[in-house]
């Protein structure tokens, strides 16, 4: 029994209750890749089935790090760092929207590329 | 033995309430989310710079396959984590079948991977064809080697068990806990890779 207390936190009628859980998510995680299936063959607006898509996506996500990974009763540094990771792969991932939405660039860049060809042209052509 | 070397893999160290292979582990894991976010924000510069990016199935990609791929995918994680559940309750028995499952379904998904690489190897269809053929080989074929790298780490726990001693035992659970959350990891960047590459 003494080796058994050693695993804090885990007696029998616990592990039970995890497995269940296991199962259910399980289950949950069958349903919604059909559904994300079945989503993608009703040929919806690319917008529409982007944000369902990756919606359905998120959610089974979300349900295999908090149950299969036990975010759900992890320690709080652990949701730290993750927190951090999060914060920096979100910036990583609006890097290219950011460049596709800068009026800055977007606006001066084709003119500048062009002038620069037309100068690089009259180079040549001198 | 080890536990005097690295310390605090069996117990929790006092101030952070962790073990350091568990810390250890998500600091990698961290670092993982950014390797596959580059790639992420890759098919997002490719996709919106594109005039034409193809659905997955006028690629053409295997869907149903993928389907299976992912659901093979998702029941390899319930196995991980019923071994790991199996090897609390000291079921040594069902430990080593639910993890031998999870090395199993691991194969299955490279071999379901292999049929559709050759299917579109047979059809010219290489990363040099296209830029989506360019990042679905990489995003996969990434991910493809981590469900290798998986697949070995849990093969070495189903045979390296039961040459723990009695006295190691929660050491084994800390470090089958961490090869789940590796596998389990392999699996949620599955689930994104399937709607973006296969569905979108």
């Amino acid at each position: 029994m003494d080796s058994h207390a050693a695993h804090a936190g885990h007696s029998a009628a616990e592990i039970d209750k995890h497995v269940r859980t296991y199962i259910m998510v399980f289950a949950t995680l069958l349903v919604l890749t059909m559904v994300t299936v079945a989503v993608s063959y009703l040929h919806l607006e690319v917008h529409e089935a982007i944000t369902v898509a990756l919606l359905i996506a998120t959610i089974k996500a979300s349900l295999v790090a908090l149950f299969f990974m036990h975010l759900v009763s992890e320690r709080q540094l652990i949701l730290l760092i993750l927190a951090l990771t999060g914060a920096f792969a979100v910036v990583l991932l609006l890097l290219p929207a950011i460049t596709n939405h800068d009026h800055i660039t977007s606006a001066k860049m084709p003119a500048a590329m062009i002038s620069a060809e037309h100068s690089s042209e009259s180079a040549a052509h001198h | 033995m080890s536990a005097e070397l690295i310390p605090y893999i069996t117990e929790a160290r006092p101030d952070t309430g962790l073990t350091n292979g568990k810390i250890g582990i998500w600091c990698f894991l961290a670092s993982e989310v950014m390797l596959f976010g580059a790639f992420f924000a890759s098919y997002i510069v490719l996709r919106v710079s594109s005039t034409h990016w193809p659905h997955g199935f006028e690629v053409p990609l295997n869907i149903p396959l993928a389907t299976v791929n992912t659901v093979v995918l998702i029941s390899s994680s319930v196995t991980m984590v019923m071994a790991w559940a199996s090897l609390l309750r000291d079921d040594m028995a069902k430990y080593r079948l639910f993890l031998a499952l999870t090395v199993g379904f691991g194969f299955c998904f490279l071999g379901i991977k292999y049929v559709e690489y050759s299917a579109k190897f047979e059809h010219g269809l290489l990363p040099s064809k296209s830029n989506f053929l360019a990042i679905y080989f990489i995003m996969t074929g990434l991910h493809g080697l981590h469900v290798i790298g998986g697949m070995i780490s849990n093969a070495y726990f189903l045979f390296a068990a039961p040459g723990y001693l009695p006295q190691d035992r929660q050491l084994l659970i800390n470090r089958v806990e961490n090869s789940g959350l590796f596998w389990h990891f392999v699996d949620l960047v599955w689930i994104f890779l399937f709607p973006i590459l296969y569905l979108l």
